[in-house]
């Protein structure tokens, strides 16, 4: 049965709903993979055997009993370790939060809980979600299937790497500006974002409230999808959370039907500081989509100029205010230094000795830019920037339905490469950080391999606000493309993890 | 410890002009905390009302609890205040540890009340118009207990305790413009000013409104500035003043102190101090300035409270009177002397007072009954005279009974008993009790001639024009009958005799 791993989620649950096969069974064989190569991958922080076993039985009871439970009912998914569950240890990928197992589910893992799906274990990130390969993690990178000598993309890096290597067949990201789509991107596998407030962020550990979002990975748009449609819905523990349903995304990949279709294809992100072999990949999409009789047409978003720098003076300003929480006082790490110390000075070394130095730097970066004096000329230009990017988008979204980029501005880089350049690292979510700011939806599908080194590259689809199902459709049109053309998903000519 | 020079109270007046502003901090009564369902109690064991919300744990988000929003606005409404269309919360940044996600989501530029007034009327009867800025809503912070240590500050403690109930309840801060030209009745149009907003909220029912347990808390500005001077002086800010009397000597010892400092060419240290009730002083607290930087900005994880004018208008029309006005007219309907009413309001005891005049009892009977026997039975068995087991009907269903002679007075405590100890209404205590005025005359003729048998020098006593002697066979006619005569009808009687 190892050859489960290599299943669609959609094809499991069609299994696992015929008592083909069980929740158990596929649970086990995603254990005795991931037992086998997390060493390698490092996707996982926590595996989850015994409980996951035990949640597996109950969907299989429940399936006997003719429920179901949802439409992922009995398949496993990793998850993100800056979500909180109840029964594992959650970090963050922080020294400071080590050990610390919460008292309380996230939404969403109530909702993975109650939808009969067992969580394989917590999945690796950049500390605090803040960087863009998990080399940030307090606990070491996590590998790319692709080449273990690379990055797999972050925050999410644990997540992308646990589906692009099968040690999951779906799991849990979250993105603040690009931490889902450009792990996908770089392991040619498929992350969604949803619109803002699509998905409850309650128990999601914040990193920028107003930039986070909860969303899927998996192999390929219809899990995906399936995910979101797991995942999403109005919750009253989240005030931000979308009143209504955006309808079902499963519903609309099965809609993939490219007529009366118009694409905007953003001047900002398709000319310079893309890596050649991205942008003819990228030219290849717009091509084959030309050929189906898809309009597309050239769209000025002039402030996406502007979005980088905006959103690296919004992020920090909202994540040195969420994470001032992290003091010793109530949970987490406790450094008391010599001496007979006051609190200040017990918060001041348990931060000192908790914290990475990314978290530090941003830290600094988003309190100076909140201070008074200082707060008009940055948080508050940044707000305006953020207003422009929409204005942007609604012109464009008046012109066409969704816009595409490249996901990200080169394939995979090598570990190491970039850790000691933090600015260019922010550059990777150049194309990325725009539908944070505006919350829409956006979402990365695989689309080739970059001629220079044979590493997958996506393709971004940014659709108007809730509309993701328009989104998915169009993610489906695309999918289905290069499926014709492949013959097979891309992570099929994935390098054998098992040989390494 | 008291150590500053004060000059005169009178000297200080001659010299400068007294410029007050009041922060009064009311903690609402709601029955759940602002942003989470905790319960919002005084008294519980220490750290048994929280959550992962209140106890700002990582993931948790706040949701607002909207009778906090109704009854700040219904604040804001009864101080003459407009209310924002758009009320945003902020987050107010700093570091301590009974505040558990280092910040305070408060209001910031955006206060849901702003632009108000209210007239505050001295016991002289001179008035003062004072002007609201504003009323936002915020939560309050935990409570912490210093062990160890001299002072119970923080300062010298050996170790501190942080209690979280108090985290998360709501409160409605109360902000005046600067107040001029009181003169020397600034330290009592503090206090003044302080009580009125008591008992505004008190009379809504939106605060328990206890000065003692911190219900209401006011924070006093002081400064002063030369006679004639067109710039305002530096001001001072007195914390922890508890107590309408604490006010008002606060106040003053801040103008004299400051009168002292200033007339000896020297300057006020902008700062907060603390009142010392014991002693009657202040004391420099922390340096304060224009740049303390709390970093505020909007609070991304709550949207804006945008109250629609039905919403407001539903909430003004359900207003009670301003209780001000109302102890003006009920003063003047009830004819009460200055000290009848002011001992009528002090008791807190208008509501019922008012309510047994409406069942038909006089306002002096109702008064009687009211700051009489039953404080006098709440007092003994140290209850709150509101908890008293009997209402304003039955106290005068009961005044009625006496007004028509069926019951005197000793009776109707009786029947008062009876009602408070549970035996039912009046008439059934009276029915039980066999409580029943003697009305045979023949009878107490009898009992009389027994006691003057016994007594037989009280009529020539009488004669003699020593009518008080009648009192003894009254008694004695009284423990005959076993109370239950009418000892005016005794005492006629015996008058009858001595004179016939
Ligand atoms: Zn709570």
């Amino acid at each position: 049965m190892s050859e489960l791993v290599y299943r669609p989620a959609s094809e499991l649950v069609a299994l696992i709903a015929k008592k083909e096969v069980s929740s158990v069974e596929v649970t086990k064989a995603f254990f005795d993979r991931s037992e086998k190569l997390n060493p390698v991958t490092n996707s996982y922080l926590h595996l989850n055997r015994e409980l996951a076993l035990a949640a597996a039985n109950s969907a299989d009871e429940a399936l006997s009993r003719g429920e179901v439970s949802s439409p992922l009912h009995g398949v496993p998914i990793a998850v993100k370790d800056n979500l909180t569950t109840t029964d594992a240890p959650t970090t963050s990928g922080s020294k400071i939060l080590e050990g610390w197992v919460p008292q309380y589910d996230a939404t969403v893992v109530t909702k993975l809980r109650q939808g009969a799906m067992p969580i394989l274990g917590k999945t690796n990130l950049d500390e605090f979600a803040m960087g863009s390969s998990t080399e940030y993690s307090a606990f070491g990178p996590s590998k790319n299937p692709w080449d273990l000598d690379r990055i797999p993309g972050g925050s999410g890096g644990g997540s992308s790497s646990a589906v692009s290597g099968f040690l999951a067949p779906v799991a849990i990201g979250s993105d603040t500006g690009g931490s889902i789509r450009f792990p996908a991107a770089v392991t040619g596998s498929v992350g969604a974002k949803p619109t803002y407030g699509a998905v409850s962020r309650y128990g999601l550990i914040a990193l920028a409230s107003s930039l986070d979002q909860i969303g899927p990975v998996a192999n390929n748009v219809l899990d995906t999808a399936l995910l979101q449609d797991v995942i999403s819905g109005h919750d009253p523990m989240d005030s931000t959370s979308l009143p209504n349903s955006l309808g079902s995304m499963a519903q609309a990949v099965r809609q993939a039907d490219p007529k009366g279709l118009r694409v905007g294809v953003v001047k900002q992100l398709s000319s310079d500081g893309f890596q050649p072999g991205v942008k003819e990949l990228f030219d290849d999409t717009i091509a084959k989509l030309v050929a189906e009789g898809v309009e597309v047409v050239e769209v000025d978003c002039p402030s996406f100029e502007y979005a980088v720098a905006a959103y690296y003076l919004i992020l920090p300003a909202e994540a040195s205010s969420n994470l001032a929480k992290f003091d010793s006082v109530r949970f987490g790490l406790r450094v008391t230094p010599e001496g007979n110390p006051t609190i200040e000075r017990v918060m001041a070394a348990t931060r000192e000795a908790g914290f990475g130095p990314e978290v530090k730097r941003r830290i600094i970066l988003g309190t100076y830019a909140l201070s008074s004096g200082y707060y008009d000329a940055y948080y508050g230009s940044a707000q305006k920037v953020r207003t422009l990017i929409q204005q942007d988008l609604n012109r464009a979204f008046e012109k066409v339905d969704v816009l595409l980029t490249p996901t990200a501005p080169t394939t995979a880089f090598k570990i190491g490469e970039k850790v000691n350049d933090p600015l260019a690292m922010y550059l990777n979510d150049i194309a990325t950080i725009p539908a944070n700011l505006a919350g829409i939806p956006g979402m990365s599908v695989p689309n080739g391999l970059a001629r220079e080194d044979g590493l997958p590259s996506g393709v971004q689809i940014l659709a108007p606000q809730m509309q993701d199902a328009l989104m998915y459709r169009v993610g489906a049109i695309i999918e289905k493309l290069y499926l014709a053309q492949w013959g097979s998903p891309l992570l099929t000519k994935a390098p054998k993890l098992e040989a390494k | 410890m008291a150590k500053d020079n004060l000059l005169s109270y009178e000297a200080a007046l001659e010299q400068f002009e007294v410029v007050i502003g009041l922060e009064v901090h009311v903690e609402l009564n709601t029955k759940t905390k602002m942003f989470c369902g905790c319960a919002n109690e005084f008294g519980s064991e220490p750290n048994t009302n929280v959550c992962p919300v209140c106890l700002g744990l990582p993931g948790s988000l706040p949701a607002v609890n909207k009778k906090a929003v109704e009854s700040s606005m219904a604040i804001g409404l009864a101080l003459g205040c407009k209310i924002a269309p758009t009320g945003r919360f902020a987050r107010k940044n700093y570091f301590y540890p009974d505040l558990s996600k280092n910040f305070q989501t408060s209001q910031y530029d955006e206060p849901i009340a702003y632009d108000g007034e209210i007239t505050i009327e001295l016991d002289s009867g001179e008035s003062f118009v004072v002007q609201i800025e504003r009323a936002h809503m915020e939560e309050d912070a935990g409570k912490l207990t210093h062990v160890g240590g001299a002072t119970g500050r923080i300062q010298g403690a050996e170790y501190s305790l942080v209690d979280y109930n108090r985290a998360g309840v709501p409160l409605v801060e109360i902000v005046t413009r600067p107040v001029f030209g009181a003169g020397d009745k600034a330290p009592e149009l503090a206090a003044a000013y302080v009580r009125a907003i008591r008992d505004i909220v008190k009379s809504m029912d939106v605060s328990d409104a206890k000065m003692e347990r911190g219900n209401v808390r006011c924070d006093a500005n002081v400064s002063l500035r030369k006679k004639g001077a067109e710039k305002l002086g530096t001001r001072t800010e007195t914390k922890n003043v508890n107590s309408l009397r604490s006010i008002e000597n606060a106040v003053r010892y801040e103008i004299q102190r400051q009168a002292y400092i200033l007339s000896q060419g020297g300057t006020i240290t902008q700062e907060t101090r603390h009142w010392h009730e014991d002693r009657g002083y202040t004391s420099a607290g922390r340096p304060k300035s224009d740049a303390d930087d709390y970093r505020y900005f909007p609070e991304p994880d709550l949207v804006p409270v945008q109250p629609d004018i039905a919403w407001i208008e539903s909430i003004r029309s359900a207003l009670p009177e301003n209780p001000a006005a109302r102890r003006k007219r009920l003063q003047s309907a009830w004819g009460f002397s200055e000290l009848e009413f002011r001992d009528v309001v002090n008791s807190d005891l208008l509501d019922q007072v008012e309510a047994t005049v409406a069942a038909g009892a006089s306002p002096q009977a109702a008064r009687k009954w009211w700051t009489g026997e039953l404080a006098r039975v709440a007092n003994a068995s140290e209850i709150e005279i509101s908890a008293l087991q009997i209402t304003p009907e039955q106290v005068a269903a009961i005044q009625k009974l006496i007004d028509a002679g069926d019951l005197t007075d000793r009776m109707a405590r009786e029947v008062v008993a009876g009602v408070l100890a549970g035996e039912g209404e009046p008439a059934a205590v009276i029915e039980k009790r066999g409580l029943k005025v003697v009305t045979d005359e023949g009878a107490l003729i009898a009992a009389i001639d027994e006691a003057l048998a016994k007594q037989p020098d009280v009529l020539e006593k009488i004669r003699e024009g020593k009518v008080q002697a009648a009192g003894a066979v009254i008694g004695a006619v009284m423990q005959a009958m076993k109370g239950q005569a009418d000892a005016a009808r005794v005492r006629e009687l015996i008058l009858e005799r001595a004179n016939s």
